[in-house]
């Protein structure tokens, strides 16, 4: 645990850093933005599980274990994203969100 | 001292979060989330989990945002801003991000965490041995599936990446 620093805090701090990726997933209209965006709310849950596990249950290691795996699973997610925006841009030669309609039928 | 680095961090990682997410412009967007993982890294380390901060930097610092800097170039016009939202639009979104922020901290605050008050040194050995471990507390199931899923995703990527279709318009 870090001292001097209650679990609220750190809680607290993970919570405004995933609405501010909430808030931003909304309001962007670029599939990158909107992918940036997911991945600030994807570190802030990732801290969490951390955070958790050391203040609460400081002797199992479960929680870094799930960090670890969502880190894999995300930096997955991310280069497979990525590779569909890119071949998209070569269909389309836009990553608006709004000129999408080739995978909706 | 921890404390200070605490709120350093903290309030980098919000600065950064809010003008990722609210800059115009694609490659400025990039580096200010590279600067929120660096502050998530800090915390990570400031927690004594070495491992995951060394995770943290060289997987989304040095790779993610390699990846996204590569695409950025590949797919966007840099000079050219975004257009942006409208105003209705962000002020209605951020009410709303604002109301659900109030409402998860009002659940955190409301639960009384027990908090153990044992500092208990972790080292990434004992990480590396529950991970491999199939006992109470063991992990090589989720461990073995991880690694055909990211080879799945690979795999994918390529196949993805290849296709070579084009439409006339």
């Amino acid at each position: 645990m870090i001292e001097g620093v209650t679990l609220y805090e750190i809680l607290t701090l993970t919570s405004i850093i995933f609405f501010v990726g909430v808030y931003g997933f909304v309001t962007r209209k670029n599939l990158l933005a909107m992918l940036v965006s997911v991945e600030l709310m994807l570190n802030a849950m990732a801290l969490n599980f951390v955070a958790i596990n050391k203040y609460l249950y400081p002797e199992v290691l479960d929680g870094a274990v799930f960090s670890i795996f969502i880190i894999a699973v995300a930096a997955a997610e991310t280069a497979l994203a990525l590779a569909i925006i890119i071949n998209l841009y070569r269909l389309i030669r836009s990553v608006k969100v709004k000129d999408l309609e080739t995978m909706k039928y | 001292m921890e404390r200070l680095f605490f709120y350093f961090f903290g309030i980098m990682m919000v600065i950064f979060a809010v003008m990722a997410v609210s800059s115009r412009n694609m490659m400025r967007t990039i580096i200010y989330l590279l600067f929120v993982m660096l502050g998530m890294a800090g915390i990570y380390f400031l927690l004594h989990f070495n491992f995951l901060a060394a995770v943290q930097l060289s997987v989304y610092a040095g790779g993610v945002i390699v990846l996204y800097i590569n695409s950025v170039m590949l797919i966007n016009r840099i000079g050219s801003p975004m257009e942006r939202p409208k105003l209705w639009k962000q002020l209605l979104t951020g009410m709303l991000s604002v109301l659900g922020l109030g409402a998860a901290l009002f659940a955190v605050y409301q639960y009384p965490f027990k908090q153990a008050n044992t500092v208990v040194e972790t080292t990434t050995a004992q990480l590396g041995k529950q991970l491999l471990s199939y006992g109470e507390h063991g992990f090589i199931l989720p461990f073995e599936l991880i690694s055909m899923f990211l080879l799945a995703a690979l795999v994918g990527a390529i196949a993805i990446a290849k296709s070579g279709k084009t439409v006339k318009k």
